[in-house]
């Protein structure tokens, strides 16, 4: 299937329904698939394969993803926050293309050969038009790349993750109900237009027929009062935006009363924050969902019921529940794997490997690993014996000292329950006898000192887990989309400890 | 008449505005009907003068995904129409899915 089709199909069965906007002046449907066709029609004629676009959101988000699949181009969101030279790396890497630039883009870029710039404002023009030409149909097929979205490359030098149409539309159909929306459901999309989860809310909300509202880039303050005036009820969060927001209506007061359901990911939750939102969000469903961008997005969810069953639960082993991240997707397998690729047994730690239609595993340039359909994620885990999935992590982080295996994971998680801490991060540092050693850094609200903190490790975890040394920070080094950058932080703690 | 059908292939009704795209195919050649006709494939031509069966007329919903638990065949409603999906002269079955919950 083919990302034009589910537009098409929108456009079809929910045609007055409003897709994009305010619920006053938003556009319909039809609307949105008339803008998408002229966009579409004219992405064909301008030159280059590929369609980029550097730019907070705004409706050429949506606009510009559905345009390009009308055009048989791939639509390549890029991330505005790059510094200049490595923007420019990524942009040269996107040519032969056109490339949707938003305020101050076009003076950061310069010329690039092969690269052709539209302005947001000139390309919402083309399909506000209604002279403009509309595209019949849709270019290309299933096989087609719908997608490609650089890693984050906080491992490396980032790499192109190829989603095709068939990934993204098997991801859609099989998880929402199309029109399956009610007429009153609004969600908020805050994560930037170049993350997975961007791409993934506007193909699953065209789909399931609800109505989405942006907001440019997140900031808590303004998320709580778009949340408010436009009665939103779904939210995608990563876990750093949600304790944000808390604060923010912790202070106020004033609650969030039209919010039905959070979905969270993209990166551990700390146990005190989901523990914290619930109660104080006790009318909003949550959802921990896990995966990756090239898997198409979500792979494995924790409902709601999953979520009451743990906190109300008595068993240590339903309670640890919160702590995972629920169960694979019907539509596809999961199997936990050693290093050379066997299957462990139930409860055992070993790689995530993943297969289905929506997995892609695929990057451009390098292709795909072909294990018989399975993705190796590269993500630590493991599953029990209720089918629930544990995520440990990276296995590149994973620390090796003496010749014993540990997850920095597992040990911030004990860290993060003591009362004081707020943050904390486990990185391998060299050590002369040990291969490796565990240190720790910190950011705590109470006083602690590191003797403490050891003790607590200790208490809960083997005494080999317990962080050698425990830097006490102000900050953790987070990237904008909330994920730890370990490699910035392991240089710091080696250069403070080793 | 029997078609072997093929993932990500469209077809539609010769009586109605159905169309459907194939989900997962089935294990062998299936004669795949809407209003009681043999469907074709989109872009082919639509032979003349056939009419909906009464006994196939209860409609196939738009968005809709069927079932068929014999061949293994999954299809996907992308038009709605007035004809219903059959296999031969045995109605093809909703498919039944739990809901997930929203992640995105």
């Amino acid at each position: 299937m083919h990302l034009g089709m589910l537009l098409e199909m929108a456009a079809d069965g929910l045609a007055d329904r409003i897709a994009l906007g305010p619920s006053v002046g938003g556009l319909t449907f039809a609307e949105l698939a008339h803008r998408a066709r002229r966009i579409g029609a004219a992405l064909q004629t301008l030159p280059g394969d590929r369609v980029g676009l550097i730019d907070l959101n705004s409706p050429a988000v949506p606009l510009t993803l559905f345009g390009s699949a009308i055009a048989g181009k791939p639509f390549v969101p890029i991330n505005y926050r790059l510094a200049d030279e490595q923007l420019r790396a990524i942009v040269t890497r996107t040519a032969p293309a056109t490339v949707v630039v938003g305020a101050g883009v076009a003076e950061r870029l310069g010329e690039i050969e092969g690269i052709h710039l539209i302005t947001r404002d000139e390309l919402l023009a083309i399909g506000a038009d209604p002279e403009a030409k509309e595209a019949d149909g849709w270019g290309g097929d299933a096989e087609d790349i719908a997608v490609l979205l650089f890693t984050s490359g906080t491992t490396g030098e980032p790499k192109a993750a190829v989603l095709r149409h068939r990934n993204l539309t098997e991801y859609v159909i099989t998880t929402v109900e199309f029109a399956g929306s009610a007429e009153d459901e609004v969600a908020v999309v805050s994560v930037p237009p170049y993350h997975i989860a961007g791409v993934s809310a506007a193909c699953s909300s065209t789909y399931s027929g609800r109505r989405i509202v942006q907001l440019e880039s997140f900031e808590p303050r303004a998320w709580v009062d778009l949340v408010r005036a436009e009665a939103v009820t779904h939210a995608m969060v990563v876990p750093t935006m949600l304790g944000r927001i808390l604060d923010v209506i912790e202070a106020d007061g004033q609650g969030l009363p039209s919010l039905r359901s959070i979905s969270y990911g993209g990166g551990p939750m700390p146990l005190p924050v989901i523990e914290r939102a619930v109660t104080m969000l006790p009318s909003v469903g949550f959802v921990n969902a896990y995966g990756l961008t090239e898997t198409s997005s979500t792979i494995a969810v924790l409902g709601p019921d999953d979520h009451q069953a743990a906190i109300s639960s008595d068993d240590p082993a339903v309670r640890a529940r919160l702590g995972s991240v629920g169960r694979p997707l019907p539509s596809l397998e999961v199997s936990i794997r050693d290093a050379a690729g066997v299957e462990v047994p139930t409860g055992e730690h070993g790689e995530i490997w993943v297969r289905g239609g929506q997995v892609s595993g695929e990057y451009l340039g390098i292709g795909r690993i072909e294990n018989d359909g399975w993705f190796p994620t590269r993500d630590e885990g493991h599953l029990d014996a209720g089918g629930y999935l544990y995520v440990h992590g990276r296995l590149d982080d994973v620390i090796v000292r003496g010749g014993e295996n540990m997850s920095p994971g597992e040990i911030e998680a004990v860290l993060i329950t003591h009362p004081a801490v707020e943050e904390a991060a486990v990185v391998g540092i060299p050590h002369r006898d040990w291969g490796e050693q565990v240190v720790a850094a910190v950011v705590v609200t109470g006083e602690v000192t590191e003797d403490e903190l050891r003790s607590h490790v200790r208490a809960k975890l083997r005494s080999s887990r317990t962080p050698e040394h425990i830097q006490f920070r102000t900050e953790l080094p987070f990237n904008e989309n909330g994920k730890l950058l370990r490699r910035v932080l392991r240089t710091e703690l080696e250069q403070a400890f080793a | 008449m029997s078609t072997l059908v093929k993932p990500g292939t469209r077809y539609k009704s010769t009586v109605c505005d159905t169309e459907v795209i194939i989900v997962k195919p089935s294990s062998g050649p299936i004669d795949l009907r809407c209003g009681g006709q043999p469907v074709v494939e989109v872009g082919a031509e639509v032979p003349a003068g056939l009419a909906l069966d009464p006994a196939f007329s209860g409609g196939t919903p738009l968005g809709k995904r069927f079932s068929d638990p014999e061949s293994g065949l999954e299809l996907l409603a992308t038009k709605g129409g007035a004809g219903s999906l059959s296999i031969g002269e045995v109605p093809l079955p909703l498919k039944d899915a739990k809901p997930l919950p929203s992640s995105d």
